[in-house]
């Protein structure tokens, strides 16, 4: 800008040269605006020229003439003309010709050029280069604003910011440039060094390399390959084996089973037909698991396991399933094969020995399926006396309860080897029962399928009987007794009703009270109204209407009083409008008053009083203990006689500062004890009052916070570790680029030159 | 019958280790801990007295110097190595864990007006009276070798400071003009005047290291680029600024420390006001060092004490002095903020806590969560009169008392008289100067 108003200057100045140049004769002209002096000049060049041919009044010019006003070839002025001499006007004249053309278009460029300026001095031009230089610092500098906005504001800071490189050194390092020295050191040197143990990186001796360079690499890739791919096999293979073993099913692991057997069965086959000789070990191979079955006692019912699934028989289906399998086991492997031997006495022989060992329970059962036997025809007999008592329980109760006892009795003189034996047929039999019934009755057949026992249908079964009974029972009782139970059942609750409806009155009563009390306490102008409403409501059900009747007076009397009290009070603020008698001021007034007509000032200021002054009167202290030395309970209240004793009167305080002064309320809250320990000025960068106490009243002790709202309340705003050394802030730590070039080199390349760029903006500035 | 128990899970009471402190189950229900503020208030309370209670910032005297201190360095790389140089010339190198010196150079004849050390901490540069440059190996010589400097650079003029540059080879040196010298040259690859006057301090910008302060005799500081090897600005204070610093953590702010018992802390984008006066000094103040967290600076004075100040208070948090330390001449803030290092003018350098009242070594965790929650509790009632006059409170030695007695009574004839005059004159007529505008003279472009 400075260099702007030097190029001004020096052009108003050139200016102003211009004007002195002028010579004294056109001082006229010079007051006149110089856009339209061109004509007028010659007009009066003119005129002159005419009057100084008068003789008389000839008056000798002021100005100097010069030789150059003469036009001659060796010496051109413009000053007679008054005008700037083009080079091109001069050329005019001259017959235009080709080689003169080229000339003049050489003029024209040069009068389209402008004319170079001077040079600045040293002082403008360094200033210029320390302006572009500084702004170009101060636009590097800003790109930190937003870290130190964001280090300023932060919450916490951990120094050292940037993460450290470990201070101790690799030990590659210490151990090149330790050596040995004692002998023992030497010794255990030589040793490695025998080794070729290497010290530094690649941490393997010549021998493992050259383990590791001798097999190729595709073979160890291919074996890798191979070692891999086993691996996973297994480890698919592990898993399927695992999911097959959690499922649960039964059946599914039946068909599996199944499914095995018949496969290992056609392979056999397909051994046979392909390699008899094959087969034929393979068959050894089964004889001698059979005999071994049949040495050993494993698939009978005399282990353990198959001991206590007897036991469990009783009770569970699947159990029963598991024996039943189990047999049959047994009776596959002590089978003997046929294909072995292929004659039918054998295999007669093979049914006896079947006969023999297959246990009773199983065998028994099929028997008594094909034919009646001695020992179960009686218990048939039963069966179908209970399918009969099931058709139709209702007849026959008793009976089947009999039965079952009976039943129960019969087993008790039988031997124990026999109890399996009874277990399945008892299974049979209500299995049997169970069919009948859902035959007779689709709706009762759910009950006995689920019941898996006859122990438990059978006390089922008594249930429902004695269910029956109790019934009949009762209804011949009600036939007998006729409605008396009925009026009997309905008794308690008009009981329980009747103190309800006797103390109903007297808890209105109550409630009436307490709210008396509480419109007699806030002491509102509305509530008159309401209250002649309950009078009407309720008037002949109180015995102390005119009590009530009183307490309305008093009422009336003290809201009078108020009215009263607040008009006495106007009257003393009135006179001073009264005084003021001028007309404008009583319009004025009156306008005010227009306008704040809603708003009763002096009321509300009165009541705000009011209700100071109850508040800090000091608070009686009640200390009756309801119940205590009396009756007590809802709706009871403690007499008046205790209430007067145990009520604790606070006693008067002294009289309020401002009991005299209508217009003013006092604060004598205040304590001038605390005022010692209180904050007076809100602190700086708090903006209201309520936000510092509330940061004031917000606990960060670990006696009011968890453990971990302790620590987050209570962290340092810096951290620093000690022992460590904290760097300055780097461009690399907050995630900037940092220049590349050194500093140095910049200076190199240029040094106190100013460069092209400079020169640029330099010429900006002056342009400016 | 079924007996029911009570079962628990034994992760809420059984300990790990028997080391482990037994776990007490808390019920944080408010109405059970009531009074939560005037019991924190009374921690507070306490905390604030324990603190001046514990507050003991001094820690070592390093004597051995036979004259003044007259500058100090840190080692950029080892927190236990310190460097001083002497008003006789001679250069001492300390071990503060030993708490003794480890060698002495007799390094120049007359003042030792500079020392600096090189980023990497191999070796280390003086100035001096006697006109030359000397450049050290940090490590002594060995058996039988003599001490010499490894470059000797002899120059025109007196060199009255250096400094090295964070990240290269390059050093400046100041005295009539700003010199930038290459390591490895005798001849500065750049010098920098503006004006003519005697520069007392040069400092290069720790962040944007292409960045140099200077501050010069005729009461100005100047600020250089490197790499355009021109000034930037320049700022005229009332009086005479004998050194800056650059702030480590924020790139564009430096404090001077001023003859007027001031220091200015500023934004060297905006020169004309200074971000912060910071005023509690009664006499000149002569050195100035920022905390490498950038958040307070020390600074020493003449009158015989070291004050700490937070960058964004105009008042010092603490005041450190000793009857026997006399005027200030240099001071630094340690590497690791923990520490402050001064050198006087009656020969030896003081070590003081940066903490007056932190407990050195190890902290168990209990002991670290209790200072943290003292610290809040400070923090959060500081505001209270108590609180803050029992934390205000320092005792000061008799001269520094009456005279900050005596200045406030100036101060405040000073602010009366303005205030009359304004009262007096036509409104308008007398403007209203802040505090922070009164300072700057002019800033030049």
């Amino acid at each position: 800008m400075s260099a702007n108003q030097v190029v001004e200057s020096l052009l108003a100045l050139s200016q102003q040269e211009e004007l002195v140049d002028l010579p004294k004769d056109y001082l006229l002209s010079e007051s006149e605006d110089e856009g339209d002096g061109d004509g007028e000049r010659k007009h009066q060049k003119l005129l002159e020229a005419i009057s100084s041919l008068d003789g008389k009044n000839r008056r000798k010019s002021a100005e100097r003439s010069e030789a150059s006003l003469k036009v001659s070839e060796f010496n051109v002025s413009s000053e007679g003309s008054g005008e700037k001499l083009v080079l091109a006007d001069l050329l005019e004249p001259v017959k235009t010709s080709s080689f003169l053309a080229t000339v003049k278009k050489q003029l024209n460029r040069v009068k389209s050029k402008k004319v170079v300026e001077l040079p600045l001095n040293k002082e403008k031009i360094e200033q210029i280069h320390r302006e572009a230089a500084f702004g170009k610092t101060s636009q590097i500098l800003s790109k930190w604003d937003p870290v130190i906005l964001k280090n300023r504001q932060a919450e916490q800071l951990a120094f050292p910011l940037g993460k450290e490189q470990p201070a101790i050194a690799p030990i590659e390092h210490v151990l090149s440039g330790w050596k040995a020295r004692t002998p023992l050191e030497q010794e255990i040197f030589t040793l490695l060094h025998k080794n070729k143990q290497p010290v530094t990186d690649p941490l393997l001796t010549p021998v493992e390399k050259a383990s590791l360079h001798a097999m190729s690499l595709e073979e160890a890739k291919m074996r890798r390959a191979e070692l891999q791919r086993a691996r996973a096999l297994q480890s698919y293979y592990e898993a399927k084996a695992r999911r097959e073993k959690k499922i649960k099913s039964k059946k599914y692991h039946k068909l599996v089973k199944k499914g095995k057997a018949k496969k290992a069965l056609k392979e056999f086959e397909q051994l046979r037909k392909a390699n008899p000789a094959a087969a034929l070990e393979e068959l050894e191979k089964i004889e001698k698991a059979r005999m071994m079955e049949r040495m050993s006692l494993k698939h009978q019912n005399s282990g353990k396991w198959a001991k206590s699934k007897a036991i469990m028989a009783k009770y569970d289906l699947e159990a029963r399933q598991a024996m039943q399998e189990q047999l049959a086991k047994n009776k596959e492997l002590t089978q003997k094969l046929q294909v072995a031997s292929e004659s039918e006495e054998e295999e007669g022989g093979a049914e006896e020995v079947e006969e023999l060992l297959v246990p009773d329970a199983v065998n028994e059962v099929q028997m008594n399926v094909n034919g009646p036997n001695p020992w179960m025809l009686r218990s048939c007999t039963s069966d179908t006396k209970e399918a009969a008592a099931e058709e139709d329980p209702e007849q026959l109760p008793e009976p089947v309860a009999h039965e079952v006892s009976e039943s129960e009795g019969e087993e008790r003189p039988e031997a124990e080897d026999d109890t399996l034996l009874r277990e399945f047929e008892e299974r049979r039999s209500l299995r049997k029962r169970s069919e009948l019934n859902q035959d007779a009755e689709p709706a009762g057949s759910q009950e006995t399928k689920d019941s898996s026992s006859q122990e438990v249908l059978s006390e089922l079964r008594a249930l429902s009987q004695k269910l029956k009974e109790n019934h009949q029972s009762r209804k011949q009782k009600a036939s007998s007794e006729g409605t008396v139970p009925q009026v009997q059942r309905e008794e308690p609750a008009p009981e329980e009703e009747e103190p309800l409806l006797l103390q109903r009155p007297e808890r209105v009563q109550t409630l009436e009270e307490l709210e008396k009390e509480e419109c007699f306490q806030n002491k509102e102008l509305s509530r008159p109204v309401l209250e002649g409403h309950w009078s009407e409501k309720i008037p002949n059900n109180h015995p102390d209407a005119p009590k009530e009747k009183k307490k309305e007076e008093e009422m009336i009397d003290l809201q009078n009083l108020l009215t009263t009290q607040s008009l006495s009070v106007k009257s003393l603020a009135v006179p001073t409008i009264e005084m003021l008698e001028d007309e404008v001021e009583r319009n004025q007034r009156q306008m005010i008053k227009e306008a704040f007509a809603g708003d009763d000032v002096i009321r509300d200021f009165l009541k705000e009083k009011r209700e100071a002054a109850e508040a800090s009167k000091p608070k009686d202290v009640d200390l009756t203990l309801p119940g205590w030395g009396e009756w007590g309970g809802v709706g009871l209240k403690p007499s008046a006689k205790k209430r007067r004793r145990f009520l604790i009167k606070a006693p008067e305080g002294p009289p309020r500062k401002d009991k005299n002064l209508p217009n003013v309320i006092i604060n004598e809250k205040r304590n001038i004890h605390a005022a010692a320990h209180q904050v007076r000025v809100l602190p700086y960068p708090f903006t209201h009052h309520r936000q510092f106490e509330r940061t004031i009243q917000t606990p960060i002790g670990f006696t009011w916070n968890t453990q971990r709202a302790f620590q987050k309340l209570t962290t340092p705003k810096v951290i620093t570790k000690p022992g460590h050394i904290i760097k300055p802030i780097k461009a690399e730590d907050v995630g900037y680029r940092s220049s590349s070039r050194s500093d140095i080199s910049v200076i190199q390349r240029n040094p106190k030159r100013v460069t092209t760029r400079h020169k640029k903006q330099l010429k900006k500035n002056s342009a400016d | 019958m079924k007996v029911k128990m009570l079962s628990r899970n034994p992760d809420n009471y059984v300990r790990e280790t028997k080391f482990d402190l037994q776990r007490v189950p808390r019920n944080y229900d408010p109405a059970l801990h009531p009074f939560e503020v005037p019991r924190e208030y009374v921690r507070a309370l306490n905390a604030t007295k324990l603190e001046r209670v514990f507050a003991k910032p001094f820690l070592a005297s390093l004597d051995g110097h036979r004259d003044g201190v007259n500058c100090l360095a840190k080692h950029p790389k080892n927190l236990a190595t310190v460097l001083s140089g002497a008003c006789d010339g001679e250069v001492r190198i300390w071990n503060l864990t030993q708490r003794k010196c480890i060698r002495t150079i007799q390094a120049h004849e007359g003042f030792v007006r500079g020392i600096c050390t090189r980023f990497c901490g191999t070796s280390f540069f003086t100035v001096g009276d006697d006109k030359t440059v000397k450049q050290w190996k940090m490590d002594g010589p060995g058996y039988g070798e003599e001490e010499e400097p490894l470059h000797t650079i002899l120059g025109k003029t007196v060199y009255t400071g250096i400094d090295h540059h964070w990240k290269e080879a390059v050093f400046a040196t100041c005295g009539q003009q700003v010199d930038i010298w290459d390591e490895q040259r005798t001849n500065p690859i750049c010098s920098m005047t503006w004006g003519f006057d005697s520069i007392s301090s040069v400092k290069f910008n720790p962040i944007e290291t292409f960045l140099l302060g200077s501050c010069a005799s005729d009461r100005n500081i100047v600020l250089y680029d490197m790499r355009q090897a021109t000034p930037l600005k320049k700022v005229i204070l009332d009086m005479r600024t004998n050194t800056i610093c650059w702030n480590p953590m924020e790139a564009f702010i430096f404090t001077a420390a001023n003859e007027d018992y001031n220091l200015y802390t500023f934004d060297m984008r905006a020169l004309d006001t200074p971000v912060m006066v910071h005023m509690d000094h009664v006499s000149a103040v002569l050195d100035v060092d920022y905390s490498p967290t950038g958040k307070e600076f020390v600074s020493a004075s003449f009158d015989k004490s070291i004050r700490i100040f937070p960058i964004d208070k105009s008042r010092s948090r603490e005041v450190y002095h000793t009857k026997r330390m006399q005027h200030v001449i240099c001071v630094k803030w340690t590497s690791d903020s923990k520490y402050i290092m001064c050198g006087s003018d009656e020969m030896n350098i003081r070590l003081w806590k940066a903490n007056a009242s932190e407990k050195l070594g190890v902290l168990t965790s209990r002991e670290k969560a209790a200072k943290d929650y003292n610290q809040k509790l400070k923090e959060k009632f500081q505001h209270h009169p108590h609180i803050k006059r029992i934390a205000r409170h320092r005792h000061l030695p008799k001269s520094i008392y009456s005279q900050i007695q005596e200045q406030r009574i100036m101060k405040e004839a000073r602010r009366r008289k303005e205030m009359n005059r304004i009262k007096h004159s036509k409104p308008g007529s007398v403007p209203v100067v802040s505090e922070k505008k009164k300072h700057v003279v002019a800033v030049v472009k």
